[in-house]
């Protein structure tokens, strides 16, 4: 299935640092690990005591609070699985509706999340981690801390069993007049702490991998996700489209046709003027002219902006070529498309290479501007970089948002890296598929 | 003069013919689609085509390829392209190899029948007649550049007019200034713009057009 395929494929990748770094920052992220699972013995019993009580009534005031502390703890989990290791775990639960007041809102927000497996799944991930995230947790901690003791035991054995240190490390009794044993702690410290240094991060991984088994959307959940997105780039799709065509209802009404009938009425008083009046008649018919070229030039405007001829002629990567040829600044285009996509993507992508170099030219403050074109693994890939002075913000403008709408119906995704003091790079994606290619046009 | 005709509507094909016609211009071909027009093309060598870009059976730019084909077979081939809209990357490509003949032009320019008879004749002589809009968009861009933003008014003026085409004598009628005003202008602007001085008005259109592509 394309969809979950594709959520998978995107859901695991290389941890985020490098090999020494990660066996470094370990032990660390173990004891975390180690703490969480202590703090998952606190929510089970609190939910599973809250569960309990639902009988009693107070069980109900109660189970939206346990929920959330079980919820955050379960995401701050899922984060750090991403953060530490790169593992993507999305977060499962059904959108909230809205509540009534009242007694009422209060039996349905417990209704909600009764019926929400991702509840019970939590409650089950909870429920294991005290143990598996705590032995997993504990060895990544305690591995290479062990193996230093090892090799400390062995620098300083006549030191501390003259002060009568007398204990075990592994199978050595670490005593007085066992000093033929001195060097085997350093020994099995060395091996422990080589151990530890592969295996800890090994464990972490593991742990990650663990908590996505449970805490990632089941498929119905990921469906219910994505059809709740899906629900919202359609009405905004709708919307825009609408918008769109009011635009240019008011347009026609307002140029193209008001000429027309200005041009009307010249003509036929012109016809009126012909035989008494030949220069006032010749007049009128140079304005009917004038009008004509108006109007045309007013529908051209209008054309172009609902699909430009040079994007039907030639495809995207000469009309962004276009386009930039046009802008005031100096842009320059790669393209590597292999193919064409179907129209309606080739179109928003158009549109968003055209909102974007708009701002940029408004706003950044830019000389030169940079479009790459590119497609891979089925993506559509859009860079629109400049020189500018950076500082832009997706949230901010409407123009970004625009973009960001118009290329949701699409399932693209948008990100924008812009440090104050530039430079400013807008990347989207967009998933299609490329038709093969037309004869070439050189 | 010989002309091939390509306009895929009926109306504007007959309009055109007409109006090419009454100004002497004999019609040796009306063809209405690419291929039919890249045969006309190579089989009339006519002393000029007056061609529409958009046109069966892809609706594209079908009329603009037909031309470029051509052109590549026989360099040179003077030939006037009319469309709805004007695009920079398409002028571009008419220009690039270097041989003039070529115009381009919006199809509105067609209701001025006297600019349009000569911007088809300039063609014909081996001349250029760009439309005003690509023009003006060129020197839109290089407006804010060095040493273009050096140019007085009437210079950017000047140049514009030349850009499109048109010889001294016509610049200085469309100013409504004497010819000899205008050569002042035109060597000011190509010292201004460092450009090698040509008389040859083809020669010097190009050139400028390089200079604004850049």
């Amino acid at each position: 299935m394309t969809i979950t395929d594709s959520v998978d494929a995107a859901a695991v990748r290389r941890p985020p640092t490098s090999r020494i770094k990660r066996a470094m920052l370990a032990p660390w992220q173990g004891l975390v690990l180690t703490f969480i699972a202590g703090l998952n013995i606190g929510v089970v019993v609190l939910q599973v005591d809250v569960l309990a009580f639902i009988g009693l009534g107070v069980g109900l005031l109660l189970l939206p609070i346990s929920t959330v502390v079980c919820r955050q703890l379960a995401n701050l989990s899922r984060h750090l699985a991403w953060r530490w290791q790169g593992v993507n775990i999305q977060r499962p639960y059904r959108p909230k509706p809205r509540f009534q007041r009242g007694v009422m809102g209060i039996a349905e927000r417990c209704r909600w999340i009764l019926r929400d497996p991702a509840t019970w799944r939590d409650l089950s991930w909870s429920f294991l981690d005290m143990v598996v995230g705590f032995v997993l947790g504990l060895f990544a901690a305690v591995l290479l801390l062990y193996g230093i003791e090892g090799i400390v035991l062995s620098a300083l054995w006549p030191l501390l069993v003259r002060h009568g240190y007398n204990d075990w490390y592994t199978f050595v009794h670490v005593q007085q007049g066992n000093e033929k044993w001195r060097w085997v702690p350093a020994g099995m410290g060395v091996l422990i702490t080589v151990l530890g240094f592969y295996a800890a991060p090994g464990l972490l991984r593991a742990h990650a991998l663990w908590t996505r088994v449970l805490l990632k959307p089941t498929r119905s959940a990921e469906l219910a996700l994505r059809v709740q997105r899906l629900t919202e780039t359609r009405a905004d799709a709708v919307d825009a489209s609408a918008a769109e065509l009011r635009r240019i209802e008011r347009d026609l009404h307002d140029g193209a046709q008001a000429r027309l009938v200005a041009m009307g009425m010249n003509l036929s008083a012109a016809e009126a003027l012909l035989e008494g009046h030949p220069d006032e008649a010749r007049a009128l018919l140079l304005e009917a002219r004038d009008a004509s070229i108006k109007a045309l030039t007013e529908l051209r405007g209008l054309v172009r902006g609902i699909h430009p001829p040079v994007l039907a002629d030639r495809g995207l990567a000469d009309a962004v070529r276009a386009l930039a040829l046009d802008s005031a600044l100096n842009v320059e285009v790669t393209a590597d498309l292999p193919g064409r996509a179907l129209p309606p993507v080739e179109s928003a992508a158009y549109f968003a290479a055209s909102e974007l170099l708009t701002n940029v030219a408004k706003h950044a403050g830019a000389s030169r501007a940079w479009i790459d074109l590119s497609y891979e693994n089925g993506l559509l890939r859009m860079t629109v970089a400049d020189d500018g002075r950076g500082g832009a913000d997706p949230a901010g403008g409407t123009g970004l948002r625009g973009v960001e709408r118009r290329i949701g119906t699409f399932d693209g995704l948008l990100t924008v890296t812009s440090p104050p003091g530039g430079p400013t790079v807008v990347a989207l994606e967009i998933p299609c598929a490329l038709s093969s290619p037309k004869t070439s046009s050189s | 003069m010989r002309v091939v005709l390509a306009e895929d509507l009926f109306l504007l094909r007959e309009g055109l013919s007409r109006l090419l016609q009454a100004h002497g211009f004999e019609i040796v071909a009306a063809v209405d689609d690419g291929p039919s027009l890249l045969k006309a093309l190579i089989d009339h060598r006519p002393d000029v085509a007056v061609v529409d870009v958009r046109m069966p059976p892809t609706f594209t730019d079908e009329g603009l390829q037909a031309v470029l084909a051509a052109r590549r077979q026989v360099p040179g081939l003077p030939v006037l392209v009319l469309s709805q809209y004007v695009e920079q990357l398409y002028a571009r490509e008419l220009l690039a190899d270097g041989t003039g003949a070529v115009g381009y032009l919006l199809k509105d320019r067609v209701f001025d029948a006297a600019q349009f008879v000569d911007a088809v004749q300039r063609v014909a002589a081996g001349g250029t007649a760009m439309d005003p809009e690509v023009i003006a968009k060129l020197l839109a861009r290089g407006s804010s550049r060095e040493p273009l933003g050096r140019l007085t008014a009437r210079e950017v003026e000047v140049l514009a007019l030349m850009a499109e085409g048109r010889s001294n004598a016509a610049i200085a009628q469309r100013l409504v200034v004497t010819e000899r005003a205008v050569t002042k202008h035109t060597s000011n602007i190509f010292t201004k713009l460092d450009l090698p001085p040509s008389d040859d008005d083809n020669r010097r259109v190009l050139a400028v057009l390089a200079y604004l592509d850049r």
